[in-house]
């Protein structure tokens, strides 16, 4: 699929999605990305330094609250710049061995800016989990034809 | 432990290379729950104009990391890893991440600021392509510039 420009308004929604988090994602993600902090999968180490326990990696949730802007534009080379803040972390219960979501991240979209001589559209995240804003200034830069 | 002042400014040269395969991105994108095809398929990537499988928006972090550490692990810093958090993240992609990339980061240390006990710490990895068959950084081209700071919390913070 493809997009233009021409097509898009300021304000525009871009759909949305839910991810659910297990801490067996987050053993995932730490091997994927490299990142072995234990905050982000040892219960006591996480409480010791005073979160409410094992925290997801705050580019976990930054990682895949973008699926949806490169679903969106068709083709993941298209995201141009990418930027967030974290602002609150991303609790993950111990639900191992059951069927249950340690976490759900949700994730919505709209079009925050058109720039028509650089080709591309601003896409800003709303993302929340636990009914709190967990990024902010989540926006994600787009080339479109 | 305190930050030392004199960071802001200081530069990390390129170091190891790093060597973008396929499964590394297949793996990184399962790990972020991604599911485009131009990530799993080489014919999908090639579809859309790539050579090879495109990595994710935010795969360079695994680079971007690496460099980072060049300045957490140096003693002369002063930064005790157990008390950093992650405050915010930029990705200015001058081309996509390609598979059979060969890249290496040159870290830049661009902000100290005290807050409270702890200071925020501003790094920016500069990440290039190596050229096919170039044995050092000289024959490069730019694909990302990442962009991240840190709060490194002081005692009782």
């Amino acid at each position: 699929m493809t997009r233009t420009l021409s097509e898009l308004a300021v304000g525009q929604d871009i759909g949305s999605r839910s991810i659910t988090v297990t801490r067996t994602d987050l053993v995932k993600y730490a091997g994927a990305s490299g990142d072995f902090n234990p905050i982000h999968w040892n219960e006591a180490f996480a409480t010791g330094v005073g979160l409410p326990g094992v925290i997801a990696h705050g580019m976990f949730t930054m990682g895949s609250a973008v699926q949806l802007v490169t679903d969106w534009a068709g083709d993941p080379a298209a995201v141009v710049d990418f930027q967030t803040r974290f602002t609150k972390p991303v609790p993950v219960s111990d639900t191992t061995g059951t069927a249950e979501a340690g976490a759900v991240i949700e994730i919505s979209g709209a079009i925050g800016a058109l720039d028509a001589g650089a080709g591309t559209a601003r896409v800003d995240l709303t993302v929340v989990s636990g009914g709190q804003k967990v990024l902010m200034k989540a926006q994600a830069v787009v080339r479109l034809a | 432990m305190t930050i030392n002042p004199d960071l802001q400014g200081r530069s990390y040269p390129a170091k190891e290379v790093y060597d973008v395969g396929r499964e590394k991105i297949r793996e990184f994108a399962r790990a972020v729950k991604a599911t485009h095809p131009a990530h799993f398929e080489v014919d999908a990537a090639r579809a859309l104009g790539h050579s090879d499988l495109v990595a994710p928006p935010t795969f360079a972090i695994i680079v971007a990391q690496r460099a980072d550490a060049q300045l957490i692990e140096d003693p002369d810093a002063g930064i005790d890893f157990s008390r950093v958090v992650h405050a915010d993240q930029r990705f200015i992609h001058h081309r996509p991440i390609i598979a059979g990339d060969r890249l290496v980061a040159e870290l830049h240390v661009d902000g100290v600021r005290a807050m409270g006990g702890g200071a925020m710490i501003t790094t920016r990895s500069e990440i290039f392509a190596l050229a096919a068959g170039a044995t050092d950084g000289t024959a490069r081209e730019a694909v990302t510039t990442a962009t991240s700071s840190i709060l490194v919390r002081g005692e009782g913070q």
